[in-house]
């Protein structure tokens, strides 16, 4: 069973919808006794750094959060704003304190940082660079594909965090993963294939 | 690594059912908007689009219905865009799985809609729908010049809005990526409107989509070379099976456009 977090941001449906088609029991954890409840998480999110987790906040589910991944080790995957949310920070919200779970920075996409024009949101499909063994995706020649739809990406602090990159302007950060802690960029539920693939991954390690 | 360009096929969808219809010869039943999504689905389509055009508020609701029964089965991007007036709209889309709205009518009468509706859910799935034709202008003393003009409802009604300072007003509000279409070339089979594609998409940093009068595929090829959109939206010529979307990737690839080549990617 994984537990998807609902806090009243982004697209629970479609991560609920995937889940289900690959055969993966879900339920929705709405507060902190539920959390507390849970095996798996999934922290889905599409938004803004700051509305979302001010929702968190106001949903009480910060310390419940906390604890389950921090005390617990119970296995989470952020997806997107999801994932930017475990992180510390984001310039999207200066002052604004992440879960704080991943030693990373979320910074803009921007023209200044190489000389192709850029448009942004980086919007659509692209190819993944895996970087180390890891419970989610393979690490081997195949393409896989994934689609995007981001104006921030991650910065980490520390280089054993990284998982894979993805390429837009610059090399970026788009899976990464401490101990009981994963995030991905892009969208597992609306990647195909691909999507499936890595859900039922993330089921099977953390169930 | 390379990010793809995308191929949008786009169904009119009117009271929960396909409006013209889709030719596809393994549909049971042509006017389910939800099996004509799946078969895109399978297709390898890229993203889907819905513009729902129902008229009478009685049945505002179906493409709910709609959007929710695709959702189960495609696991693709959809957009869903008409009758987008109220955050409220929004929401009740998003969650019955859109993952984008695009907005035409409400984002003319009060811009700042878009600025709410992109600080509560993001600029990621915020479409602004630009509806333009051309127009000549006279200025005094200066050659006459072709601009375009925004319209709303569907294309019926002139606002008097140059599209190019229209559609950089709407991403400075949040807009996160913009629907291009020529009402010129709507339905006309005869190319995009590549100048205007090109002078909005050349002017704003969010990314375009090209619209609007696909007849072949090398249109879909001039979008991306000529216009600089960073994705097409077509109907007809994929709905009637004169191409499939998989003929539409090869032809495209073969000009030097990166494709996601996956066809049978589908559920």
């Amino acid at each position: 069973m994984i537990s998807i977090v609902n806090y009243g941001i982004g697209n629970v449906g479609s991560v609920v919808n995937m889940l289900r088609h690959v055969g993966i029991e879900v339920d929705l954890v709405a507060t902190a006794d539920e959390v507390e409840r849970s095996k798996a998480l999934v922290l889905p999110g599409v938004g803004a750094f700051g509305t979302a987790m001010r929702a968190l906040h106001e949903c009480k589910l910060v310390d419940a959060l906390k604890q389950k991944v921090v005390a617990e080790r119970t296995p989470i995957l952020g997806i997107c704003l999801g994932m930017q949310l475990l992180a510390k920070e984001s310039e999207e919200a200066p002052g604004c304190e992440g879960l704080g779970f991943v030693d990373a920075s979320f910074v803009k996409f921007s023209d200044h940082r190489t000389s192709e024009r850029l448009k942004v949101p980086h919007m659509g499909w692209n190819t993944i660079d895996v970087k180390r063994p890891n419970p989610l995706v393979e690490q081997d020649e195949q393409e896989r594909r994934f689609y995007f739809v981001h104006s921030y990406y991650a910065r980490c602090n520390n280089s054993e965090d990284v998982i894979a990159t993805c390429r837009y302007g610059e090399e970026f950060v788009c899976i990464y993963g401490r101990g009981n802690v994963w995030g991905t960029q892009f969208h597992p539920e609306k990647s195909h294939k691909f999507g499936m693939q890595l859900l039922s991954r993330f089921a099977a390690y953390a169930c | 690594m390379t990010l793809k360009t995308r191929i949008i096929p786009c169904l009119d969808v009117k009271d929960g059912r396909v409006v013209k219809g889709v030719q596809f010869v393994d549909l049971i039943d042509a006017g389910d908007p939800v099996e004509a999504a799946i078969a895109y689905n399978a297709a390898g389509a890229d993203e889907l689009c819905f513009l729902d055009i129902t008229a009478s508020s009685e049945n505002r609701d179906t493409i709910f219905d709609v959007v929710a029964r695709t959702a189960e089965h495609c696991f693709m991007p959809v957009t869903v865009g008409g009758g987008v007036r109220r955050v409220e709209d929004i929401r009740k889309l998003l969650l019955a799985g859109a993952d984008k709205v695009s907005i035409n009518t409400a984002a003319v009468n009060d811009p700042d809609f878009v600025a709410r509706a992109a600080d509560k859910f993001g600029d990621q799935c915020i479409v602004v729908s630009v509806d333009a034709r051309r127009r000549q202008t006279q200025a005094p003393g200066q050659q006459n010049r072709d601009e375009w003009e925004i319209y709303t409802h569907g294309g019926r009604n002139p606002t008097g809005l140059d599209a190019v300072e229209f559609a950089a007003k709407m991403v400075e509000r949040g807009a996160g990526e913009l629907l291009v279409t020529s009402m010129d070339r709507d339905g006309t089979k005869s190319g995009f409107d590549l100048e205007l594609t090109r002078a909005i998409a050349d002017s704003v940093h969010v990314p375009v989509v090209a619209s609007g009068g696909v007849g072949s595929l090398d249109d879909l090829v001039d979008g991306v070379k000529v216009g600089h959109a960073s994705a097409v939206l077509a109907a007809s010529i994929f709905h009637f099976g004169t191409y499939t979307v998989a003929e539409a990737k090869d032809y495209m690839e073969r000009h030097g456009i990166p494709m996601r080549r996956d066809t049978n990617a589908g559920a």
